[in-house]
């Protein structure tokens, strides 16, 4: 048990290590530094809620638009994002693993805890914000809201871990997530509710785990106003077997990776 | 590879002590570097397992280990945050020892081979590890860098232990007390220096 102990608190050091050194090197010193964690998400989500408004409410729900936008896109950057940044981590980073204690697990674990904190600060604040202009009501059951966003974080992170170690043995899988990446994206959730579609293209959507996420974080935002679908079990099966999967792959990467 | 597998090391077996200075010899290609990373544990061995009961250093080489586009005082503090060191009161030692000047706040990519041998050798001193393991880079340098390095390195760390890969013979000769010779994917190991020298030789004749 005490070595366990030691193990963690190594770790954790490593993790801690490489987050601020993942901050320096991508941020660096210049100009709002680190704040461009959160700033970029935050970019992203408010030029996507102004498009979306111009644009008018394509479905004539009585959903606001504001809402809907920083729910459906701040959801997308969160899960999105995470594989985007591990797929093809391992060969820059290859010098580090020099060192003992820096292993593959330790150099995806640091990055996705940056790109959560990014998308959460950045959900949280433009909330935050436009609660306080009178653009949004507050979420009417916080606690789908968070649960919502943690099964996101969690299918994210085991999605991103998969093909993170799988990237490390095949350049196909960058080729691949890309264009997927960019299919997946209006299929997700983000821009409609599964209600407003027919029957079967439910059904049809309902297989993509990262739909339930959202379902479930606008019915705790939105409460009566929607009627939703979702369901958690599946969506936590999912993430379970993706977590496996991915972990299981980093083991055997780590066998095969040389340090430059 | 190309033709097939390749056994770089065949079923290696051996106990390094406390305090040991060994000097590894071979040809190109014989696997030292392979050798070294492997215990150092930047690399996994195909099969077979390592247990170090003291703390080593990372492989001291040409290359690895720093982060380019950082500074050399953010790898420090990188490199002495992963080994759980302070890095606070070492900054001066590691200016001092590496003879960066100003270049310690510059990016590490802009760095000669030498200086970036320099900077790894005064980290390392400065983590205190147990054992170094020295691939190749204990030749870089000025004279005044090798009275430095015979100072600090084997004087006043007499008590810890090294492995050094070195193809000057006179490096292996001075600091070693024991030394091996990697030939044909086995390593040959002899107490006395001379007859791994001899032995070296005939085997790469």
């Amino acid at each position: 048990m005490n070595e366990t102990f030691k193990a963690c608190r190594v770790q954790c050091r490593v993790i801690a290590a490489l987050l601020m050194r993942e901050v320096i090197t991508r941020y660096g010193r210049h100009n709002i530094g680190f704040m461009w964690l959160f700033a970029e998400p935050m970019l992203f989500t408010l030029g996507v809620t102004a498009l979306w408004s111009l644009i008018g409410t394509v479905h004539d729900s009585a959903l606001p638009i504001v809402a809907f936008a920083v729910t459906g896109y701040s959801s997308v950057l969160l899960w999105r994002n995470m594989p985007a940044k591990l797929v093809c981590s391992i060969e820059p980073n290859l010098a580090l693993m020099y060192h003992r204690n820096v292993k593959i697990i330790d150099i995806f674990l640091s990055r996705l805890l940056l790109e959560a904190a990014g998308a959460t600060i950045s959900f949280i604040v433009l909330s935050v914000i436009w609660i306080a202009l009178g653009m949004m009501k507050l979420p009417q059951d916080v606690l789908k809201v968070l649960l919502g966003w943690f099964m996101l974080a969690w299918f994210g992170s085991a999605l991103a871990i998969f093909l993170g170690a799988l990237s490390g043995r095949s350049e196909l899988v960058d080729k691949f997530w890309h264009p997927a990446s960019y299919i997946l994206f209006p299929l997700s959730g983000a821009a409609y509710m599964v209600d407003w579609l027919p029957k079967s293209a439910q059904e049809a959507v309902l297989w993509l785990p990262m739909v339930h996420g959202v379902e479930l974080l606008r019915d705790g935002y939105f409460g009566s106003a929607v009627k939703t679908h979702y369901d958690v079990p599946y969506m936590a099966v999912c993430c379970l077997i993706l977590t496996v999967l991915g972990l299981s792959q980093v083991r055997v990467v780590s066998r095969l990776v040389t340090p430059e | 590879m190309r033709g097939g597998p390749h056994t770089v090391l065949d079923n290696l077996s051996f106990t390094i002590q406390r305090g040991d200075k060994i000097g590894v010899l071979g040809r190109n290609g014989a696997g030292k570097s392979t050798l070294i990373r492997i215990l150092s544990g930047a690399e996994q061995p195909t099969s077979g397992t390592i247990q170090r009961g003291m703390s080593l250093s990372w492989p001291l080489a040409f290359g690895g280990a720093f982060q380019g586009s950082l500074t050399g005082l953010d790898n420090l503090k990188f490199i002495c945050r992963i080994y759980g060191v302070p890095y606070e009161d070492k900054i001066s030692y590691v200016q001092d020892f590496s003879e960066l000047g100003k270049y310690l706040r510059e990016p590490v990519k802009t760095y000669s081979s030498g200086m970036r041998a320099r900077l790894a050798f005064a980290i390392s001193m400065a983590i205190e590890f147990d054992c170094f393991l020295i691939d190749e880079i204990i030749s870089v340098g000025d004279v005044r860098f090798h009275a430095k390095c015979q100072h600090e390195l084997f004087e006043l760390r007499r008590d810890r232990g090294f492995i050094i890969v070195s193809h000057e013979a006179h490096n292996i000769r001075e600091h070693c007390t024991k030394a091996c010779v990697l030939h044909k994917g086995k390593l040959h190991e002899f107490a006395d220096i001379d007859a791994a020298y001899s032995f070296y030789q005939e085997a790469t004749a």
